[in-house]
């Protein structure tokens, strides 16, 4: 499965999905019940967040009987790992403020 | 044994500006323009020169290299205990300047030590944060 880093950068850009993804990425498996019970977010808005995550190949989910039990899929944030990307992204929102300032200079 | 060379990682951005050198090189050198496209710092144009980058999500340690006014600056860029090296290259055209950056960075190993040793999560989404408010803004 492979996917876009807009994808995941769209999924983890929401402070309450990272909130989620980050307790996956410490605490192992959970299920959605035991994802709420830690926050403040109620149970059917975790489960909407869990589902962006698992679009975004971030979580993956298994199921027992009645439970759901979610768990992190670290290996989905390799394109976001890899240096080089990372760091042309950075260098080119540089350039575009350079950009601007330099505009900025000529009045 | 792979040629080290081979190994680096390198980013290159390069962008034509309608401005002389001469004002490139300025917001290349002087702290407070940088500042203004880059990162707060304490830059001197002179090499040898020991200098840190900082931002909200942690500093980067750098020391002056390469000096050559309005054509060459050189400095190391250390992040996360990783090292690089930025080389800004700035060539005079008809209309303007074309700028060049260049960032020659460490091999593949040590970002395997990186990516075990020394991730940390919340530097990494601080500055995955930042990434997603310009890509997305």
């Amino acid at each position: 499965m492979h996917n876009s880093p807009d994808a995941l950068f769209r999924a983890l850009a929401d402070p309450t999905r990272r909130a989620l993804f980050e307790k996956l990425c410490a605490g192992g498996e959970q299920t959605v019940g035991g994802l709420t019970a830690q926050g403040q977010v109620s149970q059917p808005a975790v489960s909407k967040h869990l589902a962006v995550l698992k679009q975004a190949g971030l979580v993956q989910d298994r199921h027992e009987g009645r439970q759901t039990h979610y768990s992190a899929q670290l290996k989905a944030l390799s394109p976001l790992l890899d240096w080089t990307n990372q760091m042309t992204r950075f260098w080119e929102s540089r350039f575009d403020d350079l950009e601007d300032l330099l505009k900025r200079m000529d009045q | 044994m792979n040629d080290t060379a081979t190994q680096l990682r390198t980013v290159v951005v390069e962008r034509e500006f309608p401005y002389p050198p001469e004002k490139l090189w300025r917001a290349l050198t002087q702290p407070h323009l940088i500042e203004a496209w880059l990162m707060k710092n304490d830059f001197v144009p002179q090499p040898g020169h020991h200098f840190n980058f900082t931002a909200e999500w942690g500093a980067v340690n750098c020391e002056v290299r390469e000096v050559e006014p309005q054509r060459t600056l050189s400095y190391t860029w250390s992040a996360y205990g990783l090292e690089s090296v930025v080389t800004w290259t700035l060539e005079a055209t008809g209309k303007g300047t074309h700028l060049r950056m260049e960032q020659a960075g460490f091999r593949p190993d040590q970002e395997q030590a990186y990516q075990g040793a020394k991730f940390g999560w919340q530097r990494y989404f601080n500055t995955l944060e930042e990434l997603a408010a310009k890509e997305f803004a």
